[in-house]
């Protein structure tokens, strides 16, 4: 029995769609942790979004004893990480649709990841300062 | 290499329509709010710094120019929020039909201005 040699042939390795990765080499994960956090996000940014119109215009004790409360310290770091994660993913795709020259979209990609890591950290840093710093 | 090749879609002779102008929007206010949280990130490491530095920071954040900014910053993220659960929506396989995204965008356009009306409330009248 010779085989129907009209049906389409996939030229794809078996490993290859065992994997299931794709020609973006990281299968549907990037889309996926896309969603992930931005649900993720909306409980925290409505929560800080309206503390922040509540302490309006706060002196500098008053905003460090809101950041000081221990759920409003684990809100905002949970907040400044997810949202720069989200950041970086979403301008991962801006760049990769709008800089065609390989050098410069890779260069372009590092340089936008390592400022939103940079972002991230410096704030989750001074969230960090202030909530274990000793009294006032 | 820079080839003069046509592109697609033609976006010069293209007519606008509400759904390909929130797309963009979208991503403007992504990238806005991406960019724009330097000044989130200013303001906290001015908050553990302290001192005079806050009062500086403090007192930008209270001129008009640092209140439009905010403004600004606070519409990007209504809008991207807003606009954000209608593409979640879509993942799910709601709203997926004509109809139903007119409709998801003129509630998060509504959801946008009303946004917008209350936040200059509070940064300008307050």
């Amino acid at each position: 029995m010779s085989k129907n040699t009209s049906a389409p042939q996939s030229l794809r390795s078996p490993l290859g769609r065992a994997k299931g990765l794709g020609s973006s080499r990281s299968g549907v994960s990037h889309w996926w942790v896309q969603r992930l956090t931005a649900m993720g996000m909306l409980p925290l940014v409505l929560y800080c979004l309206i503390s922040f119109i509540l302490i309006a215009d706060a002196d500098l004790d008053t905003a460090r004893s809101w950041i000081r409360q221990p759920f409003n310290s684990v809100a905002m770091i949970l907040l400044l990480a997810v949202g720069f994660y989200h950041a970086s993913l979403g301008l991962q795709v801006v760049i990769e649709d709008y800089i065609s020259t390989k050098t410069r979209r890779i260069l372009t990609l590092a340089f936008t990841k390592m400022i939103m890591t940079a972002f991230a950290v410096m704030s989750i840093y001074s969230i960090l300062l202030i909530a274990l710093a000793d009294g006032v | 290499m820079t080839q003069k090749r046509p592109l697609s879609p033609h976006l010069m002779i293209y007519r606008p329509q509400l759904t390909s102008m929130m797309s963009i929007t979208h991503r403007l206010s992504g990238v806005a709010l991406a960019s724009g949280s330097i000044f989130l990130v200013w303001w906290l490491v001015a908050l553990a710094y302290g001192g005079d530095y806050y009062q500086m920071v403090q007192g930008i954040a209270e001129h008009v120019l640092g209140r439009l900014a905010l403004l600004g910053f606070y519409v990007a993220v209504s809008y991207h929020m807003a606009n954000g659960i209608r593409h979640l929506f879509w993942d799910f396989g709601i709203g997926l039909s004509l109809d139903g995204v007119y409709r998801g965008g003129y509630i998060v356009i509504g959801f946008t201005a009303l946004s917008a009306l209350a936040g200059i409330a509070i940064l300008f009248l307050a």
